[in-house]
């Protein structure tokens, strides 16, 4: 029997008082597909750092075909045939293409000149044996997500690696881009190359590894061939409790009027005659491929398309919505997409980001109430069981899932009616998600909030809203109860309109 | 995606280009005096030492920091360089100019520590290198002034040395400094270095992203430090050739020339944010800058405006590239 390709054996690894690895062992075999699971903060990033020898472990050892290698530097790594693609594909956006391609095998051979015809050559080869045409010219940050992927595939591959390691990398893909890469992966490992899959996402791991291994706090939780796991199984070992997928029971009340009517709802070039109704205590999905108008009609709701037509009422009285302060002030509330770009203030404390939205509510004459700002941040913190000592720490000390409970809980602060969600659990893993869906619904059911849901992740849709609405080219092209659809169906339906 | 942002950022001397040549074209329409070869001789003598100083700022941008200690080490090497030569009754051109590049190599790792070790901030740790040794050569080294008379003559002799001259009409003869010929040598070797190394590749791989140039194998310390050695050297060099050009080495000299330097390198296409600009690019930049402040004069406008004029390059530019470089996040 030959030995594994690359072999952990009891690794650990502390930073000061964290152990971020406590014992990882771990094989993978030559041309394998692996995937490695587990939430944020599990160690995953730590045991690649390890892996592509930027850094070294405390304890156990490391096995190149079976035989150990010592303090490993990046080179070494790089010379076995490890391969690293971040989920920031750490390229250089100033660069061309083809520098970007061939600047690491320009390292790698230890040259001091730079020949351009070189560069050129070595670039060209690259997009080749991908098999993809790019542009050798353009600067790379001028490329799409998918764009840049390629580039950092087609980058790792010119060294003929033996171990691709890919850090999550469908974050930023749209499906059919999944699909694109999956391909890609399979067409990697069908020249004899292992390929390390990071991932979060229970579908893709499935989908494309032959064998897996969990990791949670530094441990290893579970591992094995990928028939052996489900989605339940691989849920549990990555949390360590069962989350269990139940959909949004939601009764219509009778009696009961519209929260929100939509009519005719017009935004040019973006939107078109959208019409769309959500009842208290309501969460309704809104599904649609990039591009679909679904984040206008969010925008528009949330009073930042001042030019639409047609007619908004809520709770039976007509808005008119020229404004972000107008939607506001009538109780609507917006979550984007781009929590870190668009809704947190990174270089302010919890309660800060808190009391954002409430200063007017909180202020007395121009004065900001310190106590009574202090006692409500305080009690939403509870209320959004933010994992926090105390809402004076910095907001970027918080985890993704928190960090969206903040911005979520902002919101809530002002009491608002509607409340809308885009993404709302993007790059935020499987437990906090379950944590900040179990928070939606509360909040639907107790308040009486309306909730228009916006987003990629089809299961999150389905197990949560009671409708969902399918939006492409800015129209409403179908509704369906979520009890009477599924994720494969309404996957299939998507497709059909791709 | 603009296609004017694209084309700045694939050659970001368009802009300064497109500048340099309207100012020539208007300030020569407004008085033809412009058109003098002694006028063109004096604006390119004029640029020599910002050029150089231009070209040690553009490294330190391209890696995404920024350098205002410069002047001061400048007029560090310069003075010290000028003390010793006199202390020790020393005359001569090479080994002093490798003395001053020698002294300003020396602090520009001192900054290389501080902004690799300590992780600091590039603008404050020049910022307090820069004052600190602006007071060291004050209150150490000497406050006084050293005239033409106590200059080494061989320095004088050499910066004054001319490649060919021209009558001008009274007669007289204008000729070009042989400086011009110094600081075309140096920017040419600093394009070669930028363009044709992997070294001066690196420096634009850090000023793209520090992490990734770690992951792909960049030895970020030792380009850390090359950067600031460099800028150093080169901030040493032309600090005694500005002495020996205006025959008096003044520790008192160059204060606020910073402003003027960046300036010239934003107005010449580099990024603030790093990553991007050319030698090229920073060239023009500092002839745009000198034709532009130079020429107030002979176009009759007060020299106090010069000010404001230097302030509004620095902002129209800034905003200029500002511009380009956020097109990138849309």
């Amino acid at each position: 029997m030959t030995a594994p390709l690359i072999e952990l054996r009891h690794l650990g690894k502390s930073f000061g008082a964290v152990r971020a690895l406590e014992d990882v062992s771990l094989a993978i075999g030559r041309g394998e597909i692996h995937c490695l699971a587990g939430e944020n903060g599990s160690g995953k990033s730590t045991l690649i750092k390890v892996i592509s020898g930027i850094w070294q472990p405390d304890k156990g050892e490391i096995l190149f075909d079976g035989k150990p290698v010592h303090a490993m530097t990046p080179r070494d790594a790089i010379a076995r045939g490890v391969q690293v693609i971040y989920q920031d594909f750490s390229l250089f956006g100033n660069l061309s293409v083809a520098e970007n391609l061939a600047l690491s095998n320009e390292l790698q051979e230890g040259r001091r000149l730079v020949s351009w015809g070189r560069v050129r050559r070595i670039a060209r080869e690259a997009t080749r044996k991908l098999g993809v045409d790019l542009d050798l010219d353009a600067l790379v940050e001028t490329l799409p997500t998918a764009g840049k992927q390629l580039v950092a595939i087609a980058r790792a591959l010119m060294s003929d690696p033996r171990l691709l390691i890919m850090d999550e990398p469908t974050t930023a893909l749209t499906g059919r881009e999944v699909e694109a890469l999956f391909r890609v992966v399979r067409d990697i490992q069908g020249r004899g190359i292992a390929v390390l899959f990071v991932s979060h996402k229970m579908r893709e791991m499935l989908d494309i590894s032959e064998r897996l291994t969990v990791i949670r706090s530094g441990q290893v939780v579970a591992a094995g061939p990928i028939g052996e796991f489900d989605e339940a199984k691989i849920t549990r070992a990555m949390t360590g409790q069962e989350i269990a997928a139940e959909g949004y029971r939601w009764e219509a009340q009778p009696g009961r009027k519209p929260l929100l009517e939509v009519s005719g709802l017009t935004v040019p070039g973006e939107i078109e005659d959208v019409n769309l109704r959500v009842m208290p205590g309501e969460i309704v999905g809104i599904s649609g491929l990039l591009g679909s108008g679904r984040t206008e009609l969010a925008l528009a709701l949330f009073g930042m398309k001042p030019g639409h037509a047609g007619s908004i009422r809520l709770e039976g009285r007509e808005l008119r919505l020229g404004s972000v302060q107008d939607a506001i002030a009538h109780g609507i509330a917006y979550v984007p997409e781009d929590r870190l770009t668009e809704g947190l203030f990174l270089t302010q404390t919890i309660d800060r980001n808190m009391l954002a939205t409430s200063h007017d509510r909180l202020s007395r004459m121009g004065v900001l109430q310190g106590g009574r700002a202090a006692r409500e941040a305080a009690a939403m913190i509870r209320e959004m069981a933010i994992a926090t000592p105390t809402g004076n720490r910095p907001v970027t000390q918080l985890s993704g899932g928190n960090a969206q409970r903040v911005v979520i809980g902002r919101w809530l602060m002002n009491d608002p009616k509607l409340l809308i969600l885009n993404g709302p659990t993007v790059g935020v893993d499987v437990g906090s998600k379950a944590g900040i869906h179990r928070k939606i619904r509360e909040l639907a059911r107790a308040r009486g909030l309306g909730v228009l849901m916006i987003s990629d992740d089809l299961p999150e849709l389905v197990d949560n809203c009671n409708r969902i609405l399918v939006l492409h080219r800015g129209r409403l092209v179908s509704e369906v109860a979520a009890e009477e659809t599924s994720e494969a169906a309404l996957s299939a339906q998507l497709g059909a309109l791709a | 995606m603009s296609g004017l942002a694209n084309a700045l950022r694939r050659h970001p001397e368009l802009m300064v280009a497109a500048v340099l040549v309207l100012a020539v074209v208007v300030i020569g329409a407004v008085n033809p005096v412009f058109w003098q070869p002694s006028n063109i001789f004096s604006l390119l003598r004029a640029s020599v030492i910002s050029g150089i100083l231009a070209l040690a700022v553009l490294l330190v941008m391209l890696s995404g920091g920024i350098d205002v200690s410069f002047p001061a080490f400048a007029i560090a090497a310069m003075y010290l360089t000028v003390k010793a030569m006199i202390a020790w009754g020393f005359d001569g051109v090479v080994l002093p100019f490798l003395m001053a590049s020698g002294i300003g190599l020396c602090l520009g790792l001192v900054n290389a520590v501080f902004v690799h070790y300590f992780r600091m901030i590039p603008l404050i740790v020049t910022l307090g290198t820069g004052t600190a040794v602006r007071g060291f050569i004050l209150g150490a080294v000497g406050t006084s002034q050293i005239n033409i008379g106590q200059m080494p003559p061989d320095l004088i002799d050499f910066a004054r040395t001319e490649l060919f001259a021209v009558a001008r009409p009274d007669g007289s003869m204008a000729g070009l400094s042989a400086m011009v010929l110094v600081f075309a040598v140096i920017a040419l070797l600093v394009h070669l270095m930028l363009r044709h190394t992997m070294m001066g590749r690196s420096i634009y791989a850090l000023g793209g992203g520090e992490e990734a140039a770690r992951r792909v194998g960049f030895n970020v310390r030792r380009t850390t430090f090359f950067i600031y050695g460099l800028a150093g050297a080169l901030a040493g060099f032309a600090g005694l050739l500005h002495g020996a050009m205006i025959w008096t080495a003044n520790p008192r000299d160059m204060v606020g020339m910073e402003l003027d330097v960046i300036a010239a390198v934003v107005l010449g296409g580099a990024s603030i944010f790093g990553g991007r600009g050319t030698v090229i690019g920073a060239v023009l930049g500092v002839l745009t800058f000198v034709v532009i402040t130079n020429s107030l004069i002979i176009l009759g406008v007060d020299t106090t405006w010069q000010r404001i004029v230097v302030g509004l390059i620095v902002i129209a530019a800034t905003a200029v590239t500002a511009w380009r470089d956020r097109k990138r996040l849309a």
